[in-house]
């Protein structure tokens, strides 16, 4: 495994089985009235937050306080004025402290990359603009993984704003390289740029209809449309949304009964998702959640454990 | 102090070797290698297998003084450029404040006056405060001691149709011309920052597609044409620009255009890495791109190379990549990375250098004294190269006070070798003279 | 960890110094040893230590349950999140845990492992069992002690001792684990 987890490339096949039978150990620690494990007495780990995330934050703080890390919180402030402090000087002053690990969230794509090549600590990217979110991608693999088995040669369609969606971008990585067959769905003006020759690079498809892609569907991944993006810039109106791309009532039904249902969170009920369908048994949801902290504790765990290199 | 040269045998536009006489600020002789005496007391000059060309003129230089003097100076930019082979560089409007009145040209025009080493022309703004609102005083700018001809909001776009038209029909009264930074803001935002496609799709930075600046050529040369006025591209990226700047000028209508350095060597796939080194705008595209305007700087669509050099202090460009300041250095290495891309591939010659790097940009700008032919007569303003020397760039060994090199590292063949102002020598041996 | 293979095992080199015959016996002593020590099978729990104190463990129970006619439950309990040499080499996944159904609180735990050395394993064991339960005893069997303790820590019942050079390597191998029976000495 590589020192930093910055992109779902940093992982290969086997880096990403091995995170997922560590995972499912720590798995069972939820389950168990200690709820500590010593191996990472004596490390830090901060999580700094550019973006606000309460979610990833409070997964990632649990995961790291449940494997004995010292785990603390810093925000950042975003700074994107040509004065004042710059990001080097932001994360070399918390490098400065004596840090093991650096969980960090950034507005801006690639800013986990940059702060890797700045500091000496292990950077752990949670999440960086619209590019990745590898930990995110992790979970959702680990949750299908285990409602699905071997994930090759399923079918897993990836429905949203793809432009705007890390999770999209890290997840088509995950899934494809474990052997899975991924179609994403969106509107034309939700394709990121480049999606054909990207597409046929990495060997996944793309549709505009989501009634003709969902028949065939062993999973199915929901992405968050962002407030911003609602007012007319993107498509017409909520309503268009919904009928066209969200995972509705009659859609549910078209599903098979052990179809996974995902979604990273949180949910626009009624947007993306009918409550009908965040609900259902199928629905995985909650699953991911818990997923999301056994897997940081195995990535923290994989990162940091071992002798330091 | 002296100001007698004689160039011995150096190859005027890459020709026959000759003697060349610098003396009284003008080339007093011209004859064949070896038969110019030296008068006496006159520098003496072995300029054997060094091509002379006309002092370079670069279009387009962020000089950041008034403002960021901890980024550049007009002294440190001067340096610079005289080193990279220019006599006169024309100063960008979007300082701190912003050039935009007579008097705030005359100041930048005075810095380099008392810098003294290549002619500092400046820019003036096309609108008060480059807010794409109100008129600047061209006029008052242009009646200035500063002589201002050439006008651009240059770091933003003249969004505004009316105001475009307007600027360009106020300038027609003392033959100025505007330059654009080609930029529709709806389509290429304050944040766009990576050439629109299947890259910026994966790395999830903000698309700045081709299109943004095709569509404000094209509207600007309808307008160029419509008020019979001159408007001039700046730092031209894409093909589509180039169809349609080629299509004006068979139309008649007076559009030039210039490109970077950068834009004739460089390519998006440098930004896998998030270094915003890289970072600049308009962005890197590829190398389909970079391909045709090799083509149309060689068969004249595109006029004039031109620097964009946009020194940034360092702290200015650790950000994450869309924070950080657009722009690259590019002065010092402006001749040697035309004569790699250009001479090296046998796009130009070293004559085709001298139009696009001195003779067509002193046009565009209406500087008189610069891009004459080295001939008895002309001002003694020459630069020599070598046009073999192999050199690999190194960012710190710069007179910038700037580092966001993007050459850094990489070989590229061909040398300045020393640069004459009016007879004046800046640079000697590759280095600042005396 | 190693695992059975396609191609069939090779013999480590050295010396045996427990054969397969060996180990039973002394599995079935250790088994008598426990109930006597024990008083009879009552609250007892068998812990192996993976990899190969789970195989120990289960094998002890089966003894148990031939001789007094009750089920002993078996669990295993992975200790690598507990070692104390965890930063001395890359990070190595845990091995599944998994406490018998009844749980271990009050009850008798008999921990199993193969080889009793610097006892630094047991010591991460206790550790783990921590945090999982609160026996009331603990006791601890293994099959072979090579001496060499580094803590204050001694087996109840052992299968042989077998005095050695810290320069040496023992090597237990288990038909379960292995496809292959006997401890090895080199």
């Amino acid at each position: 495994m590589e020192r930093h987890l910055l992109s779902i490339d940093d992982l290969s096949v086997d880096d990403i089985t091995t995170l997922f039978a560590t995972a499912a150990e720590m798995h069972d620690v939820q389950r168990r009235e200690v709820k500590k494990l010593p191996a990472l007495r004596g490390r830090t780990v901060i999580n700094l937050f550019f973006e606000d995330s309460t979610r990833t934050r409070s997964s990632f703080e649990i995961a790291g306080k449940w494997l004995s890390a010292d785990t603390i919180n810093i925000t950042g402030k975003g700074s994107s004025t040509s004065k004042g402090e710059s990001l080097r000087d932001t994360v070399l002053t918390i490098a400065s402290m004596g840090v093991d690990a650096l969980v960090m969230r950034h507005h801006a794509s690639g800013a986990a990359h940059q702060v890797a090549q700045w500091i000496d600590a292990a950077v752990i990217n949670a999440g960086d603009g619209t590019h990745e979110h590898p930990t995110q991608a992790l979970l959702d693999a680990y949750t299908l993984t285990r409602r699905l088995g071997s994930l090759e040669g399923r079918h897993v369609v990836i429905v949203g704003d793809l432009t705007h969606s890390r999770v999209f971008r890290s997840n088509i990585g995950c899934l494809t390289r474990l052997g899975a067959r991924v179609t994403v769905v969106a509107p034309p003006t939700l394709m990121p740029s480049g999606v054909a020759a990207w597409s046929a690079a990495d060997g996944f498809a793309t549709s505009y209809d989501l009634d003709e892609v969902l028949p065939t569907a062993d999973a199915v991944m929901m992405l968050r449309v962002q407030r911003e993006r609602m007012s007319g810039g993107f498509f017409p109106s909520p309503r268009e949304y919904a009928v066209g791309y969200g995972l509705t009532r009659d859609r549910l039904a078209t599903l098979g009964p052990d179809v996974p249902i995902c979604h990273p969170g949180p949910m626009n009920r009624g947007l993306e998702i009918a409550a009908d369908a965040a609900d259902a048994a199928q629905s995985a949801i909650l699953e991911q959640v818990s997923a999301g902290v056994a897997i940081r504790m195995s990535v923290l765990y994989h990162l940091l454990a071992g002798e330091a290199s | 102090m002296t100001d007698v040269t004689l160039l011995r045998a150096a190859r005027p536009l890459g020709g026959l070797p000759a003697d060349l006489l610098l003396a009284d600020g003008v080339i007093a002789e011209v004859g064949a290698a070896g038969t110019v005496d030296a008068p006496d007391g006159a520098r003496v000059v072995d300029a054997e297998g060094l091509v002379a060309l006309p002092g370079l003129v670069d279009l387009h230089t962020h000089l950041r003084e008034p403002g960021r003097e901890d980024a550049e100076t007009v002294l440190s930019g001067s340096r610079a450029a005289a080193l990279g082979g220019f006599a006169a560089v024309l100063a960008m409007a979007n300082t701190s404040p912003v050039t935009d009145t007579a008097e705030a040209a005359e100041r930048v025009h005075d810095l380099g006056r008392a810098a003294g080493l290549v002619d500092v022309v400046a820019v003036g703004a096309v609108t008060k405060g480059l807010a794409g609102e109100e008129l600047a005083e061209l006029g008052l700018m242009a009646r200035s001691r500063a002589g201002v001809r050439v006008f651009s909001d240059d770091g933003r776009c003249v969004a505004d149709a009316r105001v475009m038209r307007r600027a360009l029909e106020y300038v027609k009264a003392f033959g100025g011309v505007i330059s654009q930074h080609a930029q529709e803001p709806s389509l290429a935002g304050p944040s766009s920052c990576c050439h629109e496609g299947e890259l910026s799709g994966r790395l999830g930075l903000p698309g700045w597609p081709g299109v943004a600046e095709e569509v404000i050529v094209a509207r600007d040369v309808m307008l160029a044409r419509h008020t019979g006025s001159r408007v001039h591209v700046a730092h031209v990226s894409t093909a589509g620009s180039v169809e349609v700047v080629r299509w004006a000028k068979a139309q008649g209508i007076a559009v030039t255009a210039e490109v970077t350095p950068h834009h004739l060597l460089l390519t998006t796939d440098l930004l896998a890495g998030y270094d915003p080194t890289f970072k600049v705008n308009p962005p890197l595209r590829p190398s389909e791109d970079v391909e045709t305007l090799r083509a149309a700087l060689a068969d004249g669509t595109i006029d004039a190379v031109a620097t964009d050099h946009a020194p940034h202090a360092r702290h200015d460009k650790e950000h994450a990549f869309v924070d950080a300041a657009f722009g690259m250095l590019g002065l010092e290495t402006a001749l040697p990375v035309v004569a790699t891309v250009m001479v090296g591939t046998g796009l130009l010659d070293w004559a085709g250098v001298a139009r696009v790097m001195s003779t067509s940009p002193a046009r565009i700008a209406g500087l008189d004294d610069h891009g004459r032919d080295l001939v008895v007569g002309a001002p003694a303003t020459v630069t020599l190269v070598d046009p073999d020397a192999s050199v690999v760039v190194d960012r710190d060994a710069s007179a910038s006070l700037s580092r966001n090199n993007p050459w850094h590292g990489r070989t590229l063949t061909g040398a300045v070798r020393a640069t004459f102002l009016r007879g004046r020598a800046t640079v000697l041996d590759g280095a600042l003279a005396g | 960890m190693s695992t059975p293979s396609g191609s069939p095992p090779q013999e480590p080199a050295g010396r045996v110094v427990l054969d397969a015959r060996d180990i039973a016996r002394a599995l079935t002593r250790i088994s008598h040893e426990i109930l006597e020590r024990n008083k009879g099978a009552e609250g007892l729990v068998l812990l192996g230590i993976p990899t190969r104190g789970v195989g120990l463990a289960e094998r002890i129970a089966a003894r148990l349950a031939e001789t007094e006619g009750v089920e002993v439950p078996v669990g295993s309990l992975d200790i690598t999140l507990y070692r104390d040499d965890l930063r001395r080499q890359p990070a190595r996944g845990p091995q599944p845990t998994s406490l018998p159904a009844g749980g271990i609180d009050g009850r008798t735990v008999v921990l199993v492992d193969d080889v009793l050395y610097s006892g630094r394993t047991v010591r991460a064991a206790l550790d783990a069992m921590n945090d999982l339960g609160r026996p009331d005893v603990v006791r601890l069997a293994v099959l072979v002690d090579r001496g060499h303790r580094e803590l204050p820590i001694r087996a109840d019942h052992v299968g042989k001792n077998l005095p050695s050079a810290r320069t040496e390597r023992v090597m237990v191998r288990l038909q379960e684990t292995d496809g292959q029976e006997g401890v090895w000495i080199s």
